[in-house]
């Protein structure tokens, strides 16, 4: 970025050294994360297939296929959003929107969302397992897991849904204001439309904090790996499934390797249409201006 | 025109409502954590976690140290790691890295930083501690703990400081060339003087993402309850304790676990609150 213009020859070694050392680690992180990466592939692809997509699991699981998983994580996954959007996105409008930025309400609530960002997720499993398994009386059911995976993605769904809807610029309002709309009109009509990349791009990283999500469901969604019947059946989710075959089921490394592929090409493709909606609104952004 | 501000109030009360119920969450786990562990706050005192003999919980014997010392050292260890690993790859994306590596390496900072600590866990497992039994049985340790850890801390200071560094303003790198500094002796002068809280908060926020990580570290650690001896002894940290025993704990022994739950929180709720007024002060 910069030519260097070295002084004296001590510096121009030093600036040699320092380059060195940083091209070093910088290999060496590379080389660790090709070598996980290639370790996942070649592990899994083997076992890959549609009927190892589709079928349920047998043998706890080293044979069949995770299809009973996957219909677990996404009812998990839906029983979660269906909680957790509408109440993230009403608390992101009212603090950008509706209350001043420095309002003592504004704060609290901020303040409290924060903390709840930093809380472990073995924690959130402690408190599921508390309040919704057996204070609510709903046992280990996807509904449980789901419900609290929706108070884990809280945070982030706010934040992202916040920080979308003051990117909209101040003219948008005061134009809207101008014109006599009520801030509701505003805000559906206007501000909501304006923010929905961000909105959808927040959601998708949700999806994929939710979707890597073990130790908070390990006590609330459970271990069966049957496919589920109700939302009040025990489901496995796919990251509890990864976590179950190695740990607990001897020879269960193959169809653990596929199942870890199969979870990170999911996780992988999630972010990156989270991204492409972001930069794509960035675009959008410095063309309207 | 009465309607529209009917319709107003209406919208604002709902959405008070939602953002009332968001942070009453925070609250209701606070409350049910205090609630059940109550059990055992409200009986023995709480020096009894840190001076009873063993954690033999069935027999009522809570020691937790061992498991805090476990913690701990698997969270210092993997930011010892972490950190210069993690400054050296965005300070390689900010001043080093060719053009046309730029764009590749911070792709695959991305990547890694998505994905699950189980994967990471996973790999651990069957291809790190197969490799350090090689070395030094048993594998399973603290020393494979640190590494898994590092790896998954590694991407969060990387996109952490490199934002830090980005957010240097132009001024500061153009005054130092027109100064005649060198490369290095701009960002060990210039650049890290200014970014310096921006590093720090990341490192702190990686650190809390450390103590309270469970599964990758049970699934490498080994487990076993003790104060490790060396890199090779196998270690139990306080989130394993939990995954590995709320399954099967009853009365006191559930309340211990809620216990070292409330500990868990508090000690990262305290690193989160330091991070968030060191990154308050940019620009120093």
């Amino acid at each position: 970025m910069f030519d260097v213009f070295a002084i004296n020859r001590w510096q121009y070694y030093r600036e040699l050294l320092v380059q060195l050392i940083i091209y070093i680690l910088v290999l060496l992180v590379s080389a660790v994360f090709i070598w996980l990466l290639f370790d996942l592939t070649r592990g899994g692809l083997a076992h890959l297939s549609w009927e190892f997509l589709t079928e349920s699991p047998r043998d706890a699981g080293r044979a069949g296929g995770i299809g009973s998983i996957l219909v677990s994580t996404l009812l998990i996954l839906l029983v979660a959003l269906f909680v957790a959007v509408p109440l993230a996105w009403t608390t992101a409008a009212l603090l950008s929107e509706f209350v001043p930025t420095t309002s003592q309400f504004g704060m609290t609530v901020r303040f409290s969302l924060q903390v709840l960002a930093g809380v472990p997720s073995i924690v959130f499993g402690l408190f599921g397992n508390a309040f919704f398994s057996i204070y609510l009386g709903l046992g280990f059911s996807i509904l449980s897991g789901g419900l609290t995976l929706a108070c884990m993605l809280l945070p982030i769904l706010v934040s992202t849904a916040e920080a979308g809807l003051r990117a909209v610029p101040q003219s948008y309002r005061l134009s809207a204001a101008a014109l006599g709309l009520s801030r509701t009109a505003t805000l559906f009509q206007l501000l909501l439309p304006a923010a929905a990349p961000t909105l959808a791009a927040g959601l998708l990283l949700g999806i994929g904090r939710a979707v890597a999500e073990t130790a908070a469901l390990l006590f609330t969604s459970g271990y069966v790996d049957r496919m589920p019947g109700s939302l009040l059946d025990s489901g496995r989710a796919l990251a509890l499934h990864i976590f179950d075959l190695s740990m607990n089921v001897p020879g269960g490394d193959t169809p653990a390797y596929a199942s870890a592929l199969v979870l990170v090409v999911l996780l992988l493709s999630i972010n990156i249409m989270a991204m492409k909606l972001a930069y794509g609104l960035q675009r959008k952004r410095i063309m309207s201006v | 025109m009465f309607h529209s501000v009917l319709t107003d109030t209406l919208v604002r009360w709902i959405l008070r409502a939602g953002a009332v119920i968001s942070a009453l969450v925070m609250l209701l786990i606070l409350i049910f954590l205090l609630i059940e562990s109550w059990p055992v706050l409200g009986q023995i005192t709480p020096t009894r976690f840190f001076t009873d003999a063993s954690w033999h919980p069935l027999e009522g014997a809570y020691n937790l140290m061992p498991m805090l010392s476990g913690t701990l050292l698997a969270s210092v260890g993997a930011l010892l790691l972490a950190i210069p690993l993690g400054i050296a790859s965005a300070l390689f994306i900010i001043f080093y890295a060719p053009a046309f590596f730029v764009l590749p390496y911070q792709r695959l900072i991305e990547l890694l930083a998505g994905i699950p600590s189980v994967v990471f866990g996973f790999w651990g497992l069957t291809t790190l501690v197969p490799l350090i039994n090689q070395f030094h049985p048993p594998g399973a340790s603290l020393l494979a703990a640190i590494l898994v850890l590092t790896l998954m801390i590694l991407p969060t200071i990387t996109l952490t400081t490199h934002s830090a560094l980005k957010a240097v303003p132009d001024e500061f790198l153009h005054g130092a060339a027109a100064l005649g500094l060198s490369r290095w002796g701009m960002i060990y002068g210039v650049v890290f003087p200014a970014a310096h809280a921006g590093i720090v908060a990341g490192i702190i926020l990686a650190a809390g993402r450390a103590i309270g990580e469970t599964m990758a570290v049970l699934m490498v650690a080994g487990n076993v309850v003790q104060h490790p001896q060396g890199l090779f002894d196998p270690i139990r940290t306080l989130a394993a304790n939990i995954a590995l025993e709320m399954a099967y704990a009853m009365d006191d022994h559930r309340a211990v676990l809620f216990v070292s739950g409330l500990l868990l929180m508090i000690l990262v709720m305290m690193l989160s609150a330091m991070a968030g007024k060191i990154g308050k002060h940019k620009y120093v």
